[in-house]
């Protein structure tokens, strides 16, 4: 096979810190190459110098036999690569044909042959299996629409070469498969592609090879078949990591009951008669694609908007709505789903962060003046309890890396004894490591009796975690089924609306 | 060339900032004292000079920050939460307005011990109305408050202007546009015999010490800072952001409502359109040397204040018109502006 891209002996260092160190793969013709590693091991440094964004200090890129001049993307695309970025780069309010052939006219011409881009995009998305609409507005589409506009896009370029960075965080199962068999098209038609995953399962099942990056450095290189999950989870962090197993135990009480609550916070999708209801010491799961009413739940129940029909009621009290310190007085815990936004103010200390929420107790304040000293102890509290490295109870919290950071959002909940937790998103963009931290933080509330609601676009939270399992489609939720009786295969017709009775 | 984020910016570099940009500001002016024909150091000496020189010019520059560690606060105070408060100036002239209006009709009616508390008091609401006015559109309406607390500022002097032609015109001023004079009980004691500094730099001072131990010991304190930093955050932690910014208007146009009418009952005793050479402005400069925080404000302050009395100083001895104390003022902002981004990033190639 012929190699058309080779990486060469590629070092880059930021300050004290090297992000990639002697780093030398190759790319196949036709070849789907999974690369894989945590946050932080230097797969999006590889790829920005791939690109040409970033200057190596040393080593170079070959692409087609030809070296390509450092930091020059231009130099990058002209030789057909391309690539897709986790967060999308297009304009909600111009048409599919107008991202993809946007930048690609020359400026000196009157007019655009539109009709030109237009034969070439039917012809590559009947190749590729790209379906898309032409005509419509960027903005109406669904995300993994969005994402074949953004392939279509790199291949209108003539790429031969694809990089793609996460692809499929956002997408649900089925359109995960769906991806992937779209990928292995453009591979056999002679498409070179690397992908960027931390998803074991995705990179076993749709790689022709692997390679495991970690701190900076390849590990390890392994073709699917001969290797394990196990065996590349531990590759990837570089010691053995298992998440924790959740044991079976009866349930309590219901504490919190919802019946047919209609809610609308701005700019999120509304929720539509949903109902559910925790009980102490499970964890009911709400799964389903970003955007589909997960953020209306978690603010409704974080305190931060109201009902606007239905009946909730918690801990056997009707409650009409709830505030963010009402919540925190009447003891529950919440965990935001974005921790950078919402969970902490990173200018802010740790122990500042800590109090904030409860600042106002007795315990933190007296007479409007702050308390530091409990403040102090209650965040070095949490730092030892819940692990969390990297700061002191004085240090800005930005600087803990995103898994410290979770840990210290989660333990802040956690550390109050609540008896019920709301947690959003608490995996999301965590390495292996942190999500078992999490999860087992989040089942240790649970053996202590805690009632725990999780609302995850990721289903191995759900699956690892939860007892009972609803979906949430377009602001509804669908009935819940024991996760004895889910298998991602179902969750996956779940979040796309099929359930009986819908 | 690009801009990377420090993981943490050294104490001692915080420090340096204004230090050098203050530096920076003062060489960059030099170039245009040698343009007007000066020599540059001695220039400056001069400048210093005629600002610490003797006593009268000590106090002089003292008389002159006052105001301006008032207005800085002002502005330390509402940009910390993100409200950016530009109409300082209006909020200024409106403070000045009432306490004049008032301390010349209602020395009669209340016991000269609470005159003069109750006639400041005056002053702080009324400017403090002139901020939550902008507040509400912004909180009702999403109007942004710079616009709006900017062209206030036209609208109060232009009132105050009105004001002092019609109904508190002082029949007695020979045909000058001024109002009334306030009661003589209702004037600020001198600090400094024969000279004009005045009580109102001890009020000033205790201000800076009251909001420097409000920001750094309170749940107020705390949650406004939270509410400025990040919004989002902080009311997930169920701060109430419109109870902040309302809070936080009161102090800042309060503030700057203070000091119209401390000027006006330490320095004038009653109100003019000249009354302020542009306090509620030179404060926003104040409070970005001082990296908002209300000591530094104190010591920015003092070397606003100076540069504006020693360029008098300076003028009149080399003939180096003294406007360049303006310049050296607003190069300064441009430069801390610089200097505060270096603190946070630093350069790469």
């Amino acid at each position: 096979m012929t190699v058309v891209l080779r990486v060469e002996g590629i070092t880059k260092r930021f300050g004290g810190l090297v992000a990639n160190d002697d780093v030398t793969l190759d790319l196949h013709q036709g070849e789907l190459l999974a690369l894989l590693g945590e946050n932080g091991a230097g797969k999006t440094t590889l790829m920005n110098i791939l690109f040409g964004h970033v200057v190596p200090d040393t080593g170079r890129v070959v692409a087609f036999g030809q070296a390509l001049p450092p930091g020059k993307p231009r130099a990058a695309i002209a030789a057909g690569i391309g690539m897709v970025h986790q967060h999308f780069a297009l304009a909600a309010n111009l048409t599919v044909l107008e991202n993809i052939t946007a930048g690609t006219q020359s400026l000196t011409r009157w007019r655009a042959d539109a009709s030109r881009a237009r034969r070439k995009l039917t012809e590559l998305a009947q190749r590729f299996g790209l379906i898309v609409a032409l005509d419509a507005r960027v903005g109406d589409l669904s995300v993994g629409e969005r994402q074949r506009v953004e392939i279509l896009k790199a291949l209108y370029r003539d790429t031969r070469i694809l990089i793609l960075d996460e692809p499929t965080a956002v997408l649900t199962y089925q359109e995960s498969q769906q991806f992937y068999a779209i990928l292995r098209s453009m591979a056999t038609k002679g498409l070179s592609l690397i992908f960027i995953s931390h998803r074991l399962p995705e990179v076993m099942e749709s790689s022709d090879r692997v390679i495991v990056l970690r701190g900076g450095r390849v590990v390890a290189e392994r073709r699917p078949a001969e290797t394990s999950r196990d065996e590349l989870a531990e590759l990837m962090v570089g010691r053995r990591v298992a998440r924790p197993r959740r044991e079976s135990q009866p349930s309590g009480p219901v504490l919190l009951d919802a019946e047919e609550i209609d809610a609308a916070p701005k700019r999120h999708m509304k929720l539509t008669a949903v109902s559910f209801h925790v009980r102490a010491g499970e964890i009911l799961g709400i799964v389903g694609v970003s955007g589909n009413g997960q953020t209306a739940l978690a603010q409704l129940l974080s305190g931060q908007c109201a009902p606007l029909a239905g009946r909730l009621t918690l801990f056997g009290a009707h409650c009409p709505r709830l505030w963010p310190r009402s919540c925190v007085a009447s003891g529950i815990g919440r965990v935001p789903e974005d921790r950078n936004n919402g969970g902490a103010i990173g200018e802010m200390a740790l122990w500042e962060n800590a109090v904030l929420e409860r600042v106002r107790e007795r315990r933190f304040s007296i007479a409007g003046l702050v308390r530091k000293r409990p403040g102090l102890a209650f965040a070095a509290e949490i730092i030892s309890r819940f692990d969390v490295r990297g700061g002191t109870p004085t240090s800005e919290i930005r600087l803990l890396s995103g898994g410290n950071m979770q840990k210290f959002i989660v333990g802040r909940s956690l550390a109050t004894a609540p008896r019920l937790l709301v947690a959003a998103q608490p995996t999301r963009g965590l390495d292996e490591g942190a999500v078992a931290a999490i999860h087992e933080h989040i089942l240790a509330a649970r053996r202590a009796g805690i009632g725990i609601l999780l609302i995850s676009e990721d289903l191995d939270d759900i699956l690892q975690l939860a007892d009972r399992v609803q979906a949430i489609v377009a602001g509804r939720l669908s009935p819940d089924i024991p996760v004895t009786a889910a298998d991602p295969r179902r969750l996956g017709l779940m979040m796309a609306g099929v359930w009986d009775g819908a | 060339m690009r801009l990377e984020r420090r993981s943490q910016t050294p104490v001692g570099m915080a420090l340096a900032a204004p230090v050098g940009a203050i530096a920076a500001a003062l060489a960059l002016a030099g170039i245009l004292i040698t343009i007007a024909g000066a020599p540059v150091l001695d220039a400056y000496q001069r400048m210093f000079m005629g600002a610490f020189g003797s006593r009268l010019q000590i106090t002089e520059t003292l008389t002159r920050s006052t105001p301006l560690i008032l207005t800085g606060l002002a502005a330390a105070v509402a940009f910390r939460s993100r409200l950016w408060n530009i109409g300082a100036e209006g909020q200024f002239y409106l403070g000045a307005l009432a306490t004049a209006g008032l301390g010349a009709k209602l020395g009669p009616f209340i016991p000269a011990m609470l005159l003069v508390p109750s006639l400041l008091l005056v002053g702080a609401a009324a400017g403090a109305v002139w901020l939550l006015v902008p507040l509400g559109l912004r909180l009702r309406f999403g109007v942004d408050e710079v616009v709006t607390t900017l062209l206030l500022n036209f609208i109060a002097l232009l009132f105050v202007s009105m004001m002092i032609e019609g109904p508190l015109r002082d029949p007695l001023a020979f045909g000058w546009p001024q109002s009334v004079p306030v009661d003589p009980a209702a004037t600020l004691s001198k600090l400094v015999a024969r000279s004009r500094l005045h009580t109102g730099l001890l009020i000033a001072l205790a201000a800076a010490i009251t909001i420097w131990l409000l920001q750094a010991r309170t749940v107020f304190g705390l949650e406004s800072r939270a509410a400025g930093l990040d919004p989002a955050t902080a009311s997930f932690a169920g701060v109430s952001l419109v109870n902040v910014l309302v809070r936080v208007a009161c102090l800042s146009g309060g503030l700057a409502g203070l000091a119209g009418a401390i000027e006006v009952l330490g320095i004038k005793g009653y109100v003019t359109t000249d009354l302020s050479p542009g306090y509620g402005y030179t404060g926003i400069v104040v409070a970005m040397l001082a990296g908002s925080h209300p000591l530094g404000v104190v010591l920015a302050a003092l070397f606003v204040a100076m540069i504006f009395v020693g360029a008098d100083g300076m003028s009149r001895a080399l003939g180096v018109p003294n406007a360049i104390a303006d310049v050296i003022v607003s190069m300064s902002l441009l430069t801390m502006l610089t200097a505060l981004l270096l603190t946070r990033y630093r350069l790469r190639r």
